[in-house]
């Protein structure tokens, strides 16, 4: 009769996102923990493809902007449904996803990273300048809320608060069920060596290139998200800040792990919200905080503290375990 | 069933292997023998479809198969045991083999069957089919790699050094193991330093020098040749 297991913590951590609404005492919270859930979203994207396959992309924050663009063009130019046009912005950004992933997934490591940073803000600079559909720095005004479901609602910020704690569950019950799966050890087999994959008979090609695409079709949702939550979007969302802002949850909360991007993300979205009277002066402190951890700690908190518990266990530790994820073995 | 036609691979300017000529037929262990970077891994990567040729032509079963992707060669039966024990190490011994079985995924008998035939080669990695690859000591990571290409079913294996860095008395039980899964018909290729004990499972040789063979010839021919002898064999 254990009452601190996991799956009870799991149960009340639900539970107390759940009853969250009834416990803030205003809108703001709820505001800042909404916007968390979205860049979580797509930080779990990000996740899946840099922690569990290998490749650190730099381009998501141009999907995100990819779905945050294709939800607002589709609501507002053409007036389409906002639940259609969810669809569409996750289908427009899987596809340029695909096209990206095609020529990127050509190149590795450094190189990857490079070019898919180039790639980033490339997105950004088509945004931006490319006026006629975009709106170009002046934005996108008037995007809707999400529709109705029947007779729900989603025009106050609880039950917008809601929906996206809604989507951010099923993500997060996405991936796992894809990492416990045999396509999850296959991306992680990918990274531990691509050379000793294919001589598995894995295809490497084609599951880094499912990895992508997955891991751009969680961005463009919670981009697509993010517009109709926010109703204003403009070019910045998909500028390199924003894309090193998603990378510093992933690492700080842990790259690779389950609830890494969830704890980063809640984490420094908070940290930072209470820091603002810093205003630009906050990096002197996210600065030498991501520095420390990744030096001391390159699996993120989460990883520190599985390392923590299984050496409390007694647990058998090999060196290679906590090898960082990122990096594929040479040999 | 397996035939290398004047082979060349080259990294960048620089030649790793150049007129490598190896005829290898069902049934038999033939092992390649040479220093360190003499071009014995090479030779497996150009095989497997790893490495590019940039000159000559693979046979394997009559087919060329030069330029062919790595993973279609595994599912033709070629199927490569990388040197060095590379394993998935924060994978169990189970989820290793299993992932070994990756081309017959969608066959869960055949995957059962696979897995209890591993265990009866291998005993010690039924016992410790939940323990972490990393934890598993030299010997058994080995047989754990082994054990993971035969997974695949291969019709082919090639095994990169499995002796080395073993302790004499696992390296005998090592060789036993490779006549025995020689012994259910699988073809067998095999890169080796510790020529005396390779030679003495194997059918034929070849002896690399500096990318290219210099030496070729029944196991019994080399372990009589002079030059083997001295280089290899410490006689």
């Amino acid at each position: 009769m254990k009452i601190l297991t996991k799956r009870n913590g799991l149960i009340a951590l639900i539970i107390l996102a759940f009853s969250f609404p009834f416990i803030a005492q205003n809108d703001y919270y709820l505001h800042i923990l909404t916007l968390s859930f979205i860049w979580a979203i797509a930080v779990y994207g990000i996740n899946l493809l840099s922690g569990y396959t290998g490749y650190l992309s730099l381009a998501h924050a141009g999907f995100f902007a990819i779905g945050a663009y294709s939800l607002g063009l589709l609501t507002v130019k053409t007036g389409m449904n906002f639940w259609l046009a969810l669809v569409g912005a996750c289908l427009i950004t899987c596809a340029i996803g695909f096209l990206i992933g095609l020529i990127a997934l050509r190149t590795k490591e450094h190189f990857f990273a490079i070019y898919t940073l180039c790639v980033g803000y490339i997105i950004y600079l088509v945004i931006d300048k490319w006026e006629g559909l975009t709106e170009g720095v002046r934005g996108l005004i008037g995007i809707p809320a999400p529709g109705n479901i029947g007779p729900i609602t989603f025009e106050t910020a609880a039950s917008q608060y809601y929906l996206v704690l809604i989507f951010l569950l099923a993500v997060i019950l996405i991936v796992y069920r894809i990492i416990r799966s045999l396509t999850g050890r296959t991306y992680m087999a990918i990274r531990n060596s691509e050379d000793l994959a294919q001589t598995i008979g894995i295809s490497t090609m084609k599951n880094k290139l499912t990895a992508f695409v997955l891991s751009t079709f969680f961005a463009g949702l919670a981009g697509a998200l993010y517009a109709s939550f926010i109703r204003f979007i403009g070019p910045d969302i998909g500028s390199t800040s924003i894309m090193f802002d998603l990378l510093m949850y992933l690492l700080v909360g842990g790259i690779g792990t389950l609830s890494g991007p969830l704890v980063g993300t809640l984490l420094l979205v908070i940290l930072s919200q209470n820091l603002q009277f810093l205003q630009e002066y906050r990096m002197l402190i996210f600065g030498p905080l991501l520095t420390l951890i990744i030096i001391f700690y390159p699996r993120g908190i989460t990883g520190a503290v599985f390392d923590w518990q299984s050496k409390r266990k007694g647990k058998k530790m090999s060196g290679v375990r906590k090898e960082f994820p990122i990096k594929a073995e040479e040999g | 069933m397996l035939k290398l036609t004047d082979v060349a691979v080259a990294y960048g300017s620089f030649t790793a292997i150049k007129h490598v000529n190896i005829e290898v037929s069902k049934g038999e262990i033939v092992v390649l023998l040479g220093a360190n970077g003499a071009g014995k891994s090479t030779t497996f990567r150009s095989i497997s479809g790893i490495s590019k040729l940039s000159q000559g032509e693979i046979h394997f079963q009559g087919i060329p198969i030069g330029g062919r992707a790595p993973d279609k060669n595994v599912r033709e039966g070629i199927v490569q045991c990388a040197e060095g024990r590379k394993l998935f190490p924060q994978m169990t011994v189970q989820e290793n083999l299993r992932m070994g079985a990756y081309i017959h995924r969608k066959n869960k008998a055949e995957i059962r069957g696979l897995l209890e035939y591993v265990y009866h080669l291998f005993p010690i990695l039924k016992e410790k089919h939940q323990d972490e690859a990393g934890s598993l000591s030299g010997g058994q990571q080995q047989m754990l790699a082994i054990g993971r290409a035969l997974m695949s079913k291969p019709k082919l294996l090639m095994l990169d050094e499995p002796s080395v860095g073993l302790a004499p008395l696992i390296v005998e039980q090592m060789f036993q193991v490779i006549e025995e899964i020689n012994r259910e018909g699988i073809t067998i290729l095999l890169a080796e330093q510790n020529a005396n004990a390779a030679l003495r499972i194997a059918d034929k040789g070849y002896v690399y020098e500096n990318g290219e063979i210099v030496v070729q010839g029944t196991a019994r021919q080399l372990l009589a040749n002079d030059e083997v002898k001295k280089a290899y064999i410490g006689a």
